[in-house]
């Protein structure tokens, strides 16, 4: 299910919208998947605090979103642009791949919360799609 | 049994009692079959679904999502009761329809962000972990009689 050229241009228009609030869109989907999928909360029990909008979690968010914004410049090649945070996820974090799906789940549904009239169903598949490869892409060095 | 909590059973009643099946219903199931095209399987009757703007103006798909809302209805007025519920329903998925119970986690995820579309920033990770949680029970009770 390889990114067309019509999903390519879905997705870069629906960045362009939402790259403001990527920061906060980050710490929203982090912050409900602690909430939602409380098995996530294992893979920081190294924070302080794991409430939504605690300092940690918003941090943590942008991290995710700046990933996000990375992958989205490189969707041409989603491999090798995230070649280096697949190796961190594989080798140093050791997060089970799951989880990225249910990472973004949460960031769709924080941009259909906040963006409910861009965020058709043509815009859905295409943004779907996009996660799908960045996730594959990010499970690249696991084994 | 499911247990649920007094915030879990206020918050899926809220969210239902103010929902407008008519709007609702076809949206998500317009959108499962958009987001995930290979769910048209189960719908060579409907007519012309060949690209999104032909699914979102289908009669006949706007009609079965509503029917899908009145069925989710029947889980939001029995919570404590929801395998019983379902039986003959996940009798029907299965036997009759033979849809692949994969599918149900497919429409529900449409339908959670539908609802989050709807309400903003009043679905918080609270209020989404209590409706996908009611969603869960409403998909591992049409899946039970599988076999």
């Amino acid at each position: 299910m390889s990114l067309t050229d019509k999903d390519k241009a879905a997705v870069r228009a629906m960045w362009g919208k939402i790259s403001k609030s990527a920061d906060a869109i980050g710490a929203d989907a982090l912050g409900r998947m602690l909430v939602v999928y409380p098995q996530t909360k294992t893979y920081f029990s190294h924070w302080s605090d794991l409430s939504p909008n605690s300092a940690p979690v918003k941090n943590h968010g942008k991290n995710v979103m700046s990933g996000v914004a990375l992958a989205v410049s490189k969707i041409d090649d989603l491999t090798s642009g995230l070649m280096a945070l697949s190796e961190q996820h594989a080798f140093q974090l050791r997060v089970d791949p799951a989880n990225f799906k249910i990472l973004s789940h949460c960031i769709l549904v924080v941009i259909a919360s906040m963006f409910p009239k861009d965020f058709t169903p043509e815009a859905h598949v295409s943004m779907d799609k996009f996660f799908c490869g960045l996730s594959l892409a990010l499970a690249e060095k696991y084994r | 049994m499911v247990e649920w909590t007094d915030f879990e059973r206020a918050t899926i009643q809220d969210i239902f009692s103010k929902m407008d099946y008519e709007v609702v219903g076809p949206a998500a199931l317009s959108r499962c079959l958009i987001v995930y095209p290979w769910t048209q399987r189960y719908f060579g009757s409907f007519g012309n679904l060949y690209n999104a703007a032909a699914i979102m103006g289908n009669p006949n798909v706007a009609k079965h999502g509503t029917i899908i809302l009145h069925g989710l209805e029947r889980g939001v007025k029995n919570m404590d009761n929801m395998k019983e519920v379902y039986a003959e329903l996940s009798v029907l998925h299965s036997e009759k329809l033979h849809v692949d119970p994969d599918n149900f986690k497919l429409l529900s995820d449409c339908l959670t962000i539908v609802v989050a579309a709807q309400l903003g920033k009043a679905f918080t990770g609270e209020v989404q972990a209590a409706f996908q949680k009611f969603m869960a029970v409403v998909v591992s009770s049409l899946g039970r009689q599988y076999h």
